[in-house]
Order: C-alpha cells, then structure tokens, then sequence
C-alpha cells in the first residue's frame, strides 16, 4: 500500500510535466491539459492501490488524462475546430519520447514567457512543469489560495488571449528566453534558501529541491547550455550546505562558522564536475557559471582557512564584467576584506551606500567589517539597521546575537 | 493573426524628422514583408467625443471616455503569426518612434 503511495509520488514527479506538455500541444489549451492530467493522477490515486501500478504507468496517465480531457470538451461542448482537428479518438497510440521531451520544452518556454509577469512566470512553472498544486504554492508564497488560483487562472487566460506561442523560441531568442526561464527557477531557489517572513521556516527545503529538480530537467533536455549547468552547480553547491546553515536553535550559521563536515559530499561532487565540465568547455562563462565557480572555490576548502581567497576576488572581479550590479560588489568587497583587509573592503563598501541602503546585507557587511576593526559603536548601529530590514527569522538571530557581542554599552532592550 | 499595437505618449503628433524619417523606413519594410495592415497618428483625447446612442437619443459628451495624462497617441495595426513574431516587430517599432507600445491581439 505505501509501496503504490511512494510509486504514485515518483510517477507524478517524473511525468506530471510531460502528460501537461503532451495535452497541451494536441488541445492547444493549457487549462484543460492541467485539469486533465489532475484527474488523470486523482485516478491513479484511486485505483493503483487496488488493482496495482500498469506497467507503463506514463502511458496509462496520457491515456487517461486524454479521455478526460475529451470527455471534458465533449460535456461543454464547446468544441472549437481546433479541437475536432485534435482527432478525439480514445486510442490514439503514445507519441515517441523524443517529440514529448520537447513538449516539455515547449511548456516551460510557455510558462516562462517574458509576456508574462515575474510572480506569475514563477507560480505557472510551479504548477505545469512541477506538478505543485495551487495550495501549495499560495503556501509557498505566503499568499491566499484564492489569490494563487486566480493568478494561474488569469495566466492560462493571458497565454490563449494574447497568442503566447506554445514552442521552443527560435535560435536567435532561445539564449534570452534560457536565461528568462533561469530566473524563475534561481527565484524559486532562492524563496527556498532564504525564506521571507516571520512565521515560515528559515529554509524551504520543498522549494529548493523542487527548483534543483525543475533545473534537472531543463539540463536534461538542453544538456549543452553552459548556463543551465552552471545554475544547477550552482543551486547543489548552496543546497549542500543547507544543514550546516541554521543551528539547532534556529540561527543562521555564517560559512566560516559552518561544520564543514555537514556538508553534503554527494551534492558538492556533483556541483564541482559541473563546474569542471565547464571550465573544460572552455567557453566565456555567463552568471551562474561564475557564481558555481565561487562556491566551488569555498567547498573546496575544508577549513575556511585553506579559502584561496585571490581566486575568490578574481571571479568576482569577472563577475562585475558580466553583471555589474552594485550586489555583485557588494560580494566582491567581502572576499576582498579577506585578502586586503577590512578597512580596504570598507571603502568600496561605502560607496555603495546610495544604491543599497535598503538591502540588509550592505548593513550586515558594513557591520561586520566594522567590528572587526574595532568601531563598536558603528556595527552597532550597522547591525540595528540589518535586523531591522532583514526579513529571514535565522538571518535576524544570527544578527542580534553578533550585535550582542560587540564590546562596549548596549542598548537597553 | 492581427495585432494592435498602440502607441503611448502624453503628447500628440510629436515625433522629431528623424523618427518620422525612421518611422517611415520602419513602415515602408514591414509593408514589403507583408506586416504592415494600418498606421497612422491619432489627435489628442481633448479632440474626443464620447457618442451614446444606446436609449434611442444620442447624448454626446465632449472629450475621452477616460481621462488619463497619458492616452493613444497613434497605432499600428500588424500582421503576425503569433506574440513572439509581433514582439519582434513591435521591440523595433517602439524604438524607430522612440515611444512605449502596448500590443494587443484582435480576436
């Protein structure tokens, strides 16, 4: 019985995305494929435990998911020649995998359409690529379900209304629309890493293994973008690290406080032969390759002591060529207290102060390099400011007690 | 499939010589690739009359139906086979006449 439970999980993670792609492109409507391929599985949940798992369960759930969806336009009878086009016959033999794998491709590329906003890119690709249900995600979002449902309801209808295409965009657009369908999965990554909000976890483990798992994916079907593999390296090398990163009491673990032997070793091999495959490719690496290679260099260390900090400092400094953010030398000044010193790193931080004085990790960097030279009072002050801004509960903690240290007077509370 | 694609502006009739001369160029190439179904400049909202002829006798009412600092200064009615084509033909648009555009599918 939990055998066909478990089963039932992993057939919904490996073929909810390929039986949306796959009716979608034969209805050429997102919503009815969604409601389908639902009850397709809603069937497996109910009948699989009695009568056992069929032997090729993705084709069972297509063949089922297309009778729904047939049975569905038949009883609203609202059959477009779109539709009649679709030759609704029940037995219809299961396309051959290579064409569905592209479907999927085609589904993402659809979820992620720059047409679309950036919350909704993220919700959508939740839900048809990921199988998530829309309680899940408003949970994920910290947003009613009402709200989430009509956000992916208004999406489906934006995507027919307005003739978002349902395919792979063409060669000339594929590296942009690629780097669009990225940010939503680092911003589905990062909700995970970093979650924002009093009363949620401070990491969202269902979040980044979903990400890291929609990432997979896209690897798998587009196995020679250098980008794709650099995000995936990227998000194995970070998640690797996850338990090290809160204590038991709550608190955010900085990477030099971190138990390094926590460290998941799978995950961090797996990261450093994307990296390295990579580097081997020997082509300009973009973003997310560069920021793999940096995490790289820090779980190569086993002691944050044997950090090659000039390495560290140099890939940042690569990193500002592609992405000249004032976040990104925000990064880089941090590395830089490590090899030139705190003082050094103070002022290139201070001049950022303009563009970042609303993000909490300028103030927490500001912090820190202050205490470590000694301007208690400044940190102080420095430290006030992030807790205020910071809105993860174990970044607060492991800020409040680093302001406690410091030497000196403080406030009373 | 055709597409709307209006042009937004708080000003009206006011592109410099070199965007209409761009804007023209941009014109005369999409009509040649077959694009190009209607273009043209609208007057200002204060030159609108709103018509209602719905209860038998028509009110008119002077000015836009929605007051709004900024309106449809002109359009371009396009041709194209789905979003992605139209976006192509309305990134270049909206740089030749150096105003935003909206794009809208017909029905």
């Amino acid at each position: 019985m939990s055998d066909v439970r478990e089963t039932i999980t992993r057939v919904h993670h490996e073929e909810w995305a390929r039986v949306v792609a796959s009716l979608t492109k034969r209805f050429g409507d997102l919503d009815v494929a969604e409601e389908a391929a639902a009850e397709a599985f809603a069937t497996a949940v109910e009948r699989w435990p009695d009568v056992g798992v069929p032997p090729n369960p993705g084709a069972w759930l297509t063949t089922t998911a297309n009778r729904k969806a047939i049975d569905r336009l038949r009883r609203e009878n609202k059959r477009d020649d779109k539709h009649k086009e679709a030759q609704m016959s029940y037995d219809d033999p299961p396309e051959p995998l290579g064409v569905i794998d592209d479907e999927r491709l085609r589904l993402i590329f659809t979820c992620c359409h720059p047409a679309l906003s950036m919350e909704t890119r993220v919700a959508l690709t939740l839900r048809m690529v990921g199988g998530l249900t829309v309680p899940e995600i408003a949970r994920a979002f910290l947003v009613q379900e009402t709200a989430m449902g009509q956000r992916i309801t208004r999406a489906k209808a934006k995507i027919k209304a307005a003739r978002i295409p349902y395919r792979v965009p063409d060669t000339e657009d594929l590296p942009r629309r690629v780097s669009g369908v990225l940010t939503v999965l680092f911003i589905v990554f990062n909700e995970g890493y970093l979650a924002t909000g009093p009363d949620t976890d401070p990491v969202r483990h269902e979040l980044t293994s979903e990400a890291i798992r929609l990432t997979r994916l896209i690897r798998a079907l587009m196995p020679d973008d250098g980008e794709v593999a650099g995000l995936l390296a990227l998000m194995l090398l970070t998640e690797a690290r996850r338990t090290a990163r809160v204590s038991a009491s709550g608190e955010l673990v900085s990477l030099d406080e971190q138990d390094r032997g926590s460290w998941d070793a799978a995950m961090v091999a797996e990261g450093h032969r994307l990296v390295r495959e990579r580097l081997a490719a020997g082509v300009a690496p973009g973003r997310y390759q560069i920021l793999a290679a940096i995490n790289a260099v820090h779980t190569s260390a086993r002691d944050v002591r044997d950090t090659d900090w000039s390495q560290v400092v140099a890939l940042y400094g690569q990193l500002v060529r592609v992405d000249p953010s004032p976040i990104v030398e925000l990064n880089r000044a941090i590395a830089v207290a490590e090899l030139d010193g705190p003082e050094v790193a103070l002022a290139t931080v201070d001049r950022l102060s303009e563009k970042l004085d609303g993000y909490h990790a300028f103030h927490a960097t500001r912090a820190d390099l202050l205490r470590r030279m000694g301007q208690s009072q400044q940190a102080r002050a420095a430290y006030d400011k992030a807790i205020e801004l910071a809105g993860n509960t174990a970044e607060t903690a492991y800020l409040t007690r680093r302001r406690d240290q410091l030497a000196g007077p403080s406030k009373p509370s | 499939m055709q597409f709307l694609v209006s042009v937004l502006d708080d000003k009206t009739n006011s592109a410099t010589p070199e965007e209409m001369t761009a804007i023209t160029a941009f014109n005369e190439r999409i009509i040649a690739d077959g694009n190009w179904v209607f273009a043209g400049g609208l007057a200002a909202p204060s030159a609108a009359t709103v018509v209602d002829n719905r209860a038998g006798e028509a009110i008119f009412t002077d000015g836009p139906y929605l007051e709004s600092k900024e309106y449809i200064a002109g359009l371009w009615i396009m041709q194209a086979d789905d979003l992605d084509a139209a976006r192509d033909l309305v990134t270049e648009a909206s740089k030749v006449c150096n105003r935003r555009l909206e794009v809208r599918p017909f029905l």
